[in-house]
């Protein structure tokens, strides 16, 4: 199961077809409105997040460009206070891409975000909370 | 032989001539030069420790309004605190939360506090005749209120056991995230600049030791909760497993938020990571040869902490911990700390530096702690019996 965001682009004679419903029933999709602009009769804009697996939500998204949707994924980033960081290694524990380490000789934490796969492990690993998920 | 009484350590620290190494200083000196001479050269040793420290917590006493009240429900920010103290004294625990609000606890009002914030202080009382108020809320800071101290029942543990997962799903604990099938290891103490690893029989730290604690200078007023002499030790006399521990006392208005930090325990709870530093006297060879103790002389036991009552799975040194992976059950394991031994350095390199100003003199002990004691555990006498 992954999670991805997506902004659809609905062209103004789609508001009677039923997409959402055939994206959770057809792909086992679970979709998440996060903001819907939606004008009757003109174009209508949503930021709708979809939980499945990779190859269903990339079934979904061909679905609805064939109802002319235009769909524009975001891309999710990890975002990092390092300023606040106390050095204390939690994060480490969980950073299996190797972005995250820990060690001699000052012990200090280095972030290579090259290395980062958003795993989003780290974001309720660190006691001080200081991962964020964003979209870009 | 040398021989050095506390007296004479603090006229040099007065004078400004007093020798001190920090803990990890001393062990690599320790490589070159026996105990002895290591007692007649260094005086004081400094150790620290910066990690989460769950039994910790502040007393405050908001002072009274007037009409008074009898505070009987306390909330700050909405965090319960202790309501069975007097009138306006309280205490809030590091650990306490609003179950609502499970991320903001006790820890995150001391350091909101800390930091000169202002927080919501609400409070009902049932009026009494010389306490007629029933209800208040206003809003305090550290400076409205008459004191706050850190009162820390159990801190700066002696050793602390190393964590790993040999189930198939993921844990939260305090020791942090634990991935399934023994995929990492975490541990927590900071090893040889460690406090209460340098003076393992408590010849030199005792009831009314004066330490750094959160960037001020404080305490140590009792032997923490949880004391225990007779855990297994190993050639070094090292106990293998969390031992000893330390209760603490300290003025919270004159602290720094750099030593002392909230945190929040994924599906764990909230906890207080407290900036500790203890100053240990070299008053002759035998402490010379204790604070000289090294990673690799250091060991501590593997829990399993997805397994009912935390099986052992095997024993390890802490240069091995910090070598970045061990063997469990035959299996490499990634390790990773989980309390900071850059902030621990900070802490001992301070201390180091305000005795060789001469602005922090060494204590010695108005009581040594017990010896020979050991755990309780809580038995159940009423309900339903384990089959
Ligand atoms: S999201 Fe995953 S890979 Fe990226 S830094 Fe966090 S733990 Fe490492
Ligand atoms: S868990 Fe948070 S505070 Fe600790 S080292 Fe990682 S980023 Fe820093």
């Amino acid at each position: 199961m992954i999670k991805r965001r997506f902004i659809l682009n609905f062209p103004p004679d789609s508001g009677d077809k039923p997409l959402s419903y055939h994206l959770v029933r057809d792909y086992d999709i679970r979709i998440n409105i996060l903001k819907a602009e939606v004008f009757p009769g003109k174009r209508g804009s949503l930021l709708l997040e979809m939980q499945g697996t990779a190859a269903n939500i990339e079934a979904g998204i061909s679905y609805l460009t064939r109802h002319e949707v235009v769909c524009e994924p975001l891309e999710k980033r990890i975002r990092f206070q390092h300023e606040k960081c106390i050095n204390c290694g939690n994060c480490t524990a969980v950073c299996f891409a190797g972005a995250l380490t820990i060690g001699p000789p000052d012990w200090e934490l280095q972030f290579d975000k090259s290395l980062c796969v958003v795993c989003e492990l780290c974001v309720t690993a660190c006691p001080l909370k200081l991962f964020e998920i964003n979209f870009q | 032989m040398t021989i050095k009484t506390y007296e004479e350590i603090n006229r040099k620290i007065k004078a400004g001539e007093a020798v001190v190494l920090t803990a990890e200083e001393v062990s690599e000196m320790a490589r070159s030069c026996s105990p002895e001479e290591i007692a007649e050269r260094v005086d004081v040793v400094t150790t620290a420790t910066f990690g989460a420290m769950c039994s910790s917590g502040a007393i405050i006493n908001f002072g009274h309004t007037t009409p008074p009240i009898r505070m009987e429900k306390i909330r700050l920010n909405g965090v319960p605190c202790y309501e069975g103290l007097a009138a306006v004294d309280s205490y809030i625990g590091a650990t306490a939360c609003d179950p609502e609000k499970p991320e903001y606890g006790g820890a995150h009002v001391i350091q909101d506090l800390l930091e000169g914030k202002e927080i919501e202080l609400e409070a009902w009382g049932k009026g009494t005749d010389c306490y007629p108020r029933k209800h208040i809320k206003t809003r305090i800071t550290k400076d409205s209120v008459n004191e706050i101290f850190l009162f820390n029942p159990r801190n700066a543990y002696q050793n602390y056991n190393v964590a790993v997962n040999t189930t198939a799903r993921l844990i939260h604990t305090y020791m942090g995230t634990l991935l399934p099938n023994l995929r990492n290891a975490t541990y927590s103490t900071a090893g040889e600049l460690s406090p209460l690893l340098n003076d393992p029989e408590f010849r030199t730290i005792g009831i009314g030791t004066r330490i750094f604690l959160g960037g001020a200078q404080g305490f140590v007023v009792w032997p923490g909760t949880q004391f225990n002499t007779s855990k297994p030790k190993n050639e070094f006399g090292i106990p293998v497993s969390n031992a000893a521990t330390i209760a603490v006392i300290g003025n919270l208005k004159e602290m720094s938020p750099e030593f002392i930090q909230a945190a929040y325990f994924e599906k764990y709870g909230t906890s207080l990571f407290v900036g500790m530093g203890i100053p240990i006297p070299v008053l002759d060879a035998d402490m010379a040869r204790r604070v000289s103790i090294r990673n690799d002389q250091i060991e501590t036991s593997v829990l399993d902490y997805g397994s009912p009552g935390t099986p052992k799975l095997g024993q390890v040194t802490y240069e091995q911990l910090r070598s970045g992976t061990i063997k469990v059950n035959g299996k490499k394991v990634r390790t990773a700390p989980v309390a900071s031994l850059a902030k621990a350095r900070q802490i001992a390199s301070l201390l180091k530096k305000s005795i060789q100003e001469g602005a922090f003199e060494i204590t010695c002990p108005v009581q040594m702690f017990p010896q020979h004691t050991s755990l309780k555990s809580l038995t159940e006498t009423e309900g339903e019996k384990q089959p």
